[in-house]
């Protein structure tokens, strides 16, 4: 044992390098932890394009496709519903589809798709997350004159037939458009377009 | 013999020293009612729920695949499943309604006063995993009300601002809730989270013990020994712990030791418990529909979401303010200040009186106040919104928050009534 003064100004010095070596270590141990939490690689394949047939929609109906674990709806409107489109824009919250982000470029008009009548888009509310309903007929329960559109039953959002959403409703934006291709006049490419592989 | 391996142990480890600290000449006020059932019936039930919930791990397969068929499985195969079951998923609504008459009782005897804010802290954090484990709980039977009640409040993350998306893709593990969110959602709901609440139980319970219990008159019955005589005093008559007494120089007034006196009162309230408890196990485990909801027997469809989402009862208070604002992220943070207001209790209220019994009318008409908004908000909470009840939310909200800017403005200088010497 050394009888030497204690140098304190050195103790203190190693104190804190020693925490900070040691913090920088928990750190570091914790990246593994909050890493592992990340979806994984199989879960990021299951994102690939899926494909839907169109020929035997009828006018008004609704068919639901699966891509990337959500729900796609596929509507052929009828020719009331395009009309529709026009009285429901002083009731909206983006009627011109300005969010960025909430469909691809060839979707960012009135009927916010590629051809008037297909109605593509992701069936889930930007609310919290549930699927609306389709109100194909007895929709003016929620808004008043307007014949169809969609419901969210959670919160009580509404989104007229191009999926843009009403103002005064929880949901902050419109419904998502993914992207999608026309393979032929029957069939439909829902996750690739033109643009991106 | 058997003394001399008493003396053995305690050689070694100090049981017997301990448990007389804790439980045999530990000092509590004389004059608690019914209201002070709900801390011990709250570690009834968590035994409960371990208990069951460890023996439910023993047969469910927490896959996307399986979970939901090995639910009912447990149900209709396992001898005596459905019973373990049952007893699990009433045990959690009857965590939420002890713990609810346990903060209550809390906030009516003024409990989180100096020094018993820390004490109060531990339970808020208690009650906060708890919401997290019954949350991920929810989940595991796979049905239509688990999957889509967890869409919804995982939603709620991703109204944080920049990274809000990833955050929630970060907790799902999947660009969905998927077998990933279930498997995770499992471990944490059988072993992180319990462990983090058995220690937090172990710590509020050490807090208590230092500051010792408040009680309905909210006055100390550990005094200081100035040599002030006290009549008829029931302390007299027992030894407490000299941790208690500080080597004479605290005197203990109006109080009995927790064993055998309040052991035994708590048995009463243990069979009271399991009267109840058990009638909703056996003639209602569905708890008609707020226990355990109609949806839930469905299995989870990501593709369809039930025309009507209502979380379990317990949370519907906070649910209903989530919902009443119609901007996302204001609703998610008066979502959240309605829960960490509690916390902040101890130093919202200013007024150096405790009880409710000795306090102003403004205070007990607020307390009033504050249940009925509670109350209210808990009904619309499970009610489809429609713009009636949306305009009532948001009036309960209202009162709900101003229950605390009350609280603070008018407990500054209290008219209050004098305290008695002596607890009734």
């Amino acid at each position: 044992m050394s009888n030497a003064p204690v140098d304190h100004g050195r103790r203190r010095f190693l104190t804190i390098a020693t925490s900070v070596v040691g913090a920088v270590g928990a750190v570091g141990a914790a990246v593994p932890f909050i890493a592992s939490w990340n979806p994984s690689e199989k879960a990021k394949q299951a994102g690939a394009p899926v494909s839907a047939n169109i020929s035997k929609l009828e006018p008004g109906q609704l068919i639901r496709v699966e891509w990337r674990g959500k729900p796609v709806w596929v509507v052929k409107r009828t020719p009331e519903m395009l009309e529709s489109l026009v009285t429901t824009e002083p009731n909206l919250r983006d009627p011109n589809s300005d969010e960025e982000g909430q469909q691809p470029g060839y979707a960012k008009n009135r009927h916010r798709s590629k051809k008037p009548e297909i109605f593509v888009a992701v069936g889930i509310c930007t609310h919290l997350g549930c699927s609306p309903t389709y109100k194909m007929s007895d929709f003016d329960a929620h808004v008043s004159g307007i014949a169809s559109g969609f419901f969210c039953p959670c919160h009580g959002s509404t989104y007229d037939m191009a999926g843009r959403v009403f103002s005064g409703v929880p949901a902050p934006k419109n419904l998502m458009i993914p992207p999608y291709m026309f393979e032929d006049d029957n069939n439909l490419i829902i996750g690739k377009d033109e643009g991106v592989a | 013999m058997f003394k001399n391996l008493m003396s053995w142990i305690e050689y070694r480890m100090p049981f017997m020293e301990k448990m007389n600290l804790h439980v045999m000449q530990y000092p509590a006020p004389k004059n608690f009612n019914f209201w002070y059932f709900f801390g011990s019936l709250a570690m009834l039930v968590l035994v409960n729920q371990i208990l069951t919930g460890v023996w439910l791990t023993m047969n469910f397969e927490p896959s996307a695949e399986r979970a939901f068929a090995s639910v009912e499985y447990i149900m209709r195969e396992v001898d005596y499943g459905w019973l373990l079951r049952y007893m699990h998923s009433t045990g959690a609504s009857a965590f939420f309604i002890v713990v609810y008459l346990h903060m209550f009782r809390g906030m009516m005897y003024g409990s989180y006063q100096k020094p018993r804010e820390l004490l109060w802290l531990f339970g808020w954090f208690i009650f906060l995993v708890l919401m997290a484990e019954a949350f991920m709980g929810y989940l595991l039977p796979w049905g239509q009300m688990s999957f889509w009640g967890a869409q919804v409040i995982i939603s709620i993350f991703g109204v944080v601002p920049y990274i809000g998306d990833d955050l929630t893709l970060w907790i799902r593990g999947d660009y969905v809730i998927s077998g990933a969110t279930l498997n995770r959602f499992f471990a944490l709901h059988v072993i992180a989270l319990p462990l983090v609440l058995v220690i937090l139980v172990f710590l509020h319970i050490i807090a208590l013990h230092e500051v010792g219990s408040n009680n309905p008159d909210g006055v100390e019955v550990k005094r200081e020994n100035d040599g002030t005589k006290y009549e008829d005093n029931v302390a007299d008559k027992f030894t407490f712990h000299e941790y208690f007494t500080k080597g004479g120089k605290k005197f203990i007034v109006d109080a009995i030791p927790f064993h055998p006196y309040y052991t035994v009162k708590d048995i009463v309230g243990v069979v009271g418990f399991l009267i109840l408890f058990c009638a909703v196990v056996f003639f209602a485990p569905e708890g008609g529909g707020y226990f355990l909801e109609a949806p839930n027997f469905e299995p989870a469809n990501p593709m369809k979401t039930p025309e009507h989402i209502a979380p379990v009862w317990y949370f519907t208070p906070f649910y209903a303010i989530l919902r009443a604002i119609p901007d996302q992220l204001i609703g998610a943070i008066a979502m959240f200040a309605a829960i960490i207001l509690l916390a902040l209790l101890p130093w919202l209220d200013r007024c150096k009186v405790r009880s409710v019994r000795y306090r102003s009318v403004w205070h007990k008409l607020n307390l009033v106040n504050f249940v009925i908004s509670f109350v209210v908000l808990g009904v619309l909470g499970a009610l489809p919104a429609t713009p009636e009840y949306t305009l009532i939310a948001r009036i309960a909200m209202t009162t709900y928050f101003l229950y605390f800017v009350f609280l603070y403005v008018y407990s500054k200088n209290e008219k209050t009534k004098p305290l008695p010497v002596r607890l009734s």
